[in-house]
């Protein structure tokens, strides 16, 4: 019952915050220089019956709330209009381009997590010796070397020096996806994966200096039984929120890694889009990543519920 | 399977030139440290902070801090545990030696419920079979005086008490043959702690099972076990049997220990302390430990190192000149009792603090739940005359720091009002500025823990001027010597930082920072409480000096009630927000009218210096 209102108070939380963006976003084509109309019309030919369809649809004789309101209940149904450049739905545009970006980053996701928090842990709890050192200095190289960096090596390394993974395109299936987006998502996530070994090492190392851990040592706890439900569970609360936040940036990183890789997905377009001054398209994508980011941010705080019993049950039994 | 020693009784466990080192710095903690128990028995290990007592535990059960190593020789029923494959020791632990902590908040894991706590460290067979496992869980928290439903909850919903019941409970699992106790009451309230050591005899006599109890209480250790033995700056000084060292203690610190107690049923006109701090081992090396502490130190103490020896059966001392003193030390302890002096004559005068009719509560909200109010002080009235000394007596929650913060103005209260120094001072906000200046300099605070309330990145001399300044324009150096003076520290200190100073000295630091503002009163939020054996004594005989010179009111807070003997002219017993009683020192203490009250005495271990722990009548 308590977690039903607490996500009641969250979702509404939520509208309020994507009002807010919806707001700023739809402000976009106001802010743009030059008049609305030649905005939208961009380069497409000015026919009056364009000029037309635009002028209603966007009810450019009426007061900005009038329009706003307007352009928002559109958007609600899905509809945020037509790409200045192909004329097709911006929905439509987007959606094509998903799967590529959410394969991506959902892929270097995975790395982070099944690389970086065993690593992590494993450093922590070998404080100073010769494996947490190489870890500590790994992680430097991985924070400190820029994401396109990364991908033109591993482009030199495997596509053009040994010729054994492409380099080029999103491939066709779901292993020819996998293939064509390993070297990407090894690029998008080096510079995570070192955050994110960092964030555990520091957990588990705190974690292990607690009375708890000696205590459980102190009656003979198995080793996996100090591992999981001590160590890991106790370091899961700061790994899902920094999770969480990786998972947005690793959003925003594609931008760079689909132009490195040519890769045809959300990030590649968000360029293209800005570029050719498409704003709908643009609105689309902003309102978009607005929604996940919210999302991602409930995802955490509900888990936080799960892993935490001094938050799910309040401060006093 | 138990070995036989020299003299022929069993031994479980035998320790032998233990030392414990650190490689970084290289420096020695633990020094040629012997111990011997057998079956069945008790032995309590006793010695301030800096003795090395924790560690001799830690390195018993292979669980030493990172970068510390043992040498030296551990054999327990045959088996070698110094240094012994993580492996052997994995299987020991638990299920034949066992080791219990201080502090009952950090020692379960957050995230784990109790009754998981407790299955986990079942013996095997029991553990894989579901329905053994949850009766065993249930029987277990009986045993340790808790019901079955604590089963579900999680630690951060128990008291401190339940939480070290839960803790043994859970140490107790696999049924070993030895427990080590690492000051196991040390966090909790008197009343709690006498439970809790109560609860621990119960249990080590029906088991049968060895305990090896750590304090730095030597009364806590006399109430529980057969054998003490005193630790001093990482070396043994004496060991005995707890009844012999109670009445004749055969090393000059071993009757140090007993004679700073405060004695909580009669005042003495003079603390005993002992002078000075507790050396590094390594300082210590090459001469007696205690030597330049000690009222019969000779130049022999001073050329070598005494070993321990034994004085007779049952008795060692690593006195250098036992036998010359023994007589001495004998007549020393004989005095303590009889160390009474009369009560000094409260000052009359009229009241500069009145609180009125107090109340204050808390909100706590949780993320799911909606707020919880919290009541803290539930209508607490009580006046301090000018130069009184009032001790606030009550446990954990019952609301005394709540009394201290809302003074200060560090909260408001939500109804009552507070009246210092002829000013309402209920609501500081509501002051102007000059009078809220005025109030801050009138009531100044000692609080408890010294090594939290000055700051490390300020040399003493610095944090020293900065009060000063706000007295005076120009401070002057020689008046920052003054001040340490009075606290009883050299002038040189001004210029050390609180990382070099030991827990009292930091103390006499915080005391001359609230005496530098001449306050009419000063609150000592347990000021005592965080410091060892003999630097209490020293503080107490401070801040009684300190207000003899001034003619300061004191606002003394704490849970113990020998300090509040020693310290305080009258006394109010605070209970869940309540006063609950109030009158003169000698009257509360001697003839309590409350039953709360009468618990808070009964709980003061050693009580009357009897070797039994006082029974609690329910209620």
């Amino acid at each position: 019952m308590q977690v039903v209102v607490f996500i009641a108070k969250r979702l509404v939380a939520m509208v309020v915050v994507l009002l807010l963006v919806s707001l700023l976003v739809f402000s976009l084509l106001m802010l743009s220089p030059g008049s609305i109309l030649a905005t939208l019309l961009g380069t497409q030919p000015t026919t009056p019956e364009l000029i037309h369809s635009l002028e209603e649809r966007y009810h450019l004789n009426d007061p900005f709330f009038v329009q706003y309101w307007n352009w928002l209940v559109n958007a609600l149904h899905g509809d945020f209009g037509q790409s200045i450049q192909s004329g097709e739905d911006v929905t439509t545009v987007v959606a094509d381009r998903l799967p590529v970006t959410l394969g991506l980053a959902g892929l270097a996701l995975l790395l982070v997590l099944v690389i970086g928090i065993p690593a992590g842990m494993a450093a922590g709890m070998r404080r100073g010796k010769p494996f947490d050192r190489l870890v500590t200095l790994l992680t430097i190289v991985g924070m400190s070397a820029p994401v396109f960096t990364v991908g033109i090596l591993l482009i030199y390394v495997f596509g053009v020096r040994f010729e054994i993974m492409p380099v080029y395109g999103a491939g066709e299936g779901f292993l020819g996806r996998i293939e064509h987006l390993t070297l990407p998502a090894v690029a998008l996530a080096t510079g995570l994966t070192a955050l994110i070994v960092r964030q555990t090492r520091a957990a588990t190392m705190t974690v292990m200096d607690q009375d708890y851990i000696t205590f459980a040592r102190a009656r003979g706890l198995s080793r996996s039984r100090i591992l999981i439900p001590y160590a890991l569970r106790n370091t899961a609360l700061p790994m899902v929120t920094a999770a969480g936040l990786m998972l947005i940036g690793a959003i925003s990183g594609t931008v760079i890694i689909e132009t490195v890789f040519s890769l045809q997905g959300v990030g590649s377009l968000m360029i293209e889009s800005v570029q050719a001054k498409d704003i709908p398209v643009v609105q689309g994508l902003a309102l978009f990543i607005a929604v996940l980011v919210v999302v991602v941010n409930l995802v955490v705080d509900l888990l936080a519920l799960i892993i935490d019993p001094r938050i799910r049950l309040s401060v006093k039994g | 399977m138990t070995t036989s020693g020299s003299d022929g009784e069993d031994v479980l466990l035998e320790v032998e030139g233990l030392t414990v080192t650190a490689s970084k710095p290289d420096r020695t903690l633990v020094r040629d440290v012997g111990l011997r128990i057998g079956p069945g028995r008790t032995l309590g290990v006793v010695g301030e902070s800096g003795s090395g007592k924790s560690l001799t535990a830690r390195s018993l059960v292979g669980l030493l801090p990172a970068g510390l190593h043992a040498i030296g020789s551990a054999s327990f029923q045959g088996i070698s545990l110094l240094n012994a494959p993580e492996r052997t020791l994995r299987r020991l632990r638990g299920d034949r030696i066992s080791l219990l902590l201080q502090d009952p908040f950090t020692m379960l894991n957050p995230s784990q419920t109790i009754g998981a706590h407790i299955g986990e460290s079942l013996p095997r067979d029991v553990r894989h079979d579901r329905q053994r496992r949850s009766r065993e869980i249930e029987r277990r928290l009986l045993e340790v005086g808790l019901s079955s439903e604590v089963a579900q909850r999680f630690p951060f919903q128990l008291s401190g008490g339940m939480c070290q019941r839960v803790a043994l409970a859970a140490a107790l699992a696999s049924d070993p043959d030895l427990l080590i106790a690492d000051e196991p009451t040390t966090a909790l309230d008197v009343t709690t702690q006498n439970d809790i050591l109560r609860l621990l005899k119960g249990l080590q006599e029906q088991r049968g099972m060895a305990l090896i109890l750590i304090t730095h209480d030597l009364q806590v250790a006399f109430s529980v076990c057969d054998r003490v033995q005193v630790m001093y700056a990482g070396s043994v000084v004496e060991q005995a049997p707890a009844a012999e060292l109670m009445t004749e203690p055969l090393h000059p610190y071993s009757l140090g220990l007993l004679r700073s107690e405060p004695p909580v049923d009669h005042y003495v006109g003079q603390l005993n302390s002992i002078p000075g701090n507790v050396p590094s081992p390594d300082s210590v090396r090459h001469v007696c430990a205690f030597a330049a502490r000690c009222d019969w130190a000779a130049d022999r103490c001073r050329s070598a190192r005494p070993g321990l020896q034994t004085v007779r059966a049952g008795r060692t001392s690593a006195c250098a000149r036992v036998e010359s003193i023994a007589e001495e030390l004998r007549a020393a302890v004989a005095e303590i009792e009889h160390e009474r002096s009369a009560t000094p004559a409260p000052p009359a005068g009229p009241p500069i603090l009145t609180l009125s009719e107090v109340r204050k509560s808390f909100q706590s909200t949780g993320l799911l739940r909606s707020s919880t109010r919290t009541v803290a002080l539930n209508g607490v009235s009580f006046t301090i005359t000018a130069g009184e000394s009032l001790g606030l007596v009550g446990e954990t929650g019952s609301g005394k720091t709540t009394i201290a913060r809302s003074i200060l103005g560090l909260t408001t209260v939500d109804s009552g009002t507070i009246e210092a120094g002829g000013l309402d001072v209920t609501s500081y906000r509501r002051l102007k500025s000059a009078e809220r200046k005025r109030a801050r300099r009138f009531v100044q605070v000692v609080f408890q823990d010294p090594y939290a309330s000055l700051n490390p990145s300020l040399t003493v001399g610095s944090t020293l001027r900065e009060v000063l300044a706000l007295r005076s324009s120009s401070a002057a150096d020689d008046e920052v010597a003054e001040l340490l003076r009075q606290v009883g520290l050299p002038g040189s200190y001004a210029v050390r930082r609180p990382a070099a100073l030991s827990g009292g000295e930091r103390q006499r630091v915080a005391i001359a920072r609230a005496v530098a503002m001449r306050p009419e009163l000063l609150i000592c939020d347990e000021p005592v409480a965080a410091l060892d054996v003999s630097a209490q004594a020293q503080v107490l005989e401070l801040l009684r000096e300190i207000r003899r010179r001034h003619g300061m009111a004191m606002l003394f807070i704490t849970h113990d009630l020998s300090v509040v003997r020693q310290m305080a002219d009258r006394v109010v017993v605070l209970y869940r927000g309540e006063v609950v009683e109030s009158g003169d020192t000698g009257q509360v203490l001697d003839r309590p009218a409350h039953v709360y009250t009468r618990k808070l005495i009964l709980a003061v271990p050693g009580r009357g210096r009897r070797p039994s722990l006082p029974a609690i009548e329910p209620g």
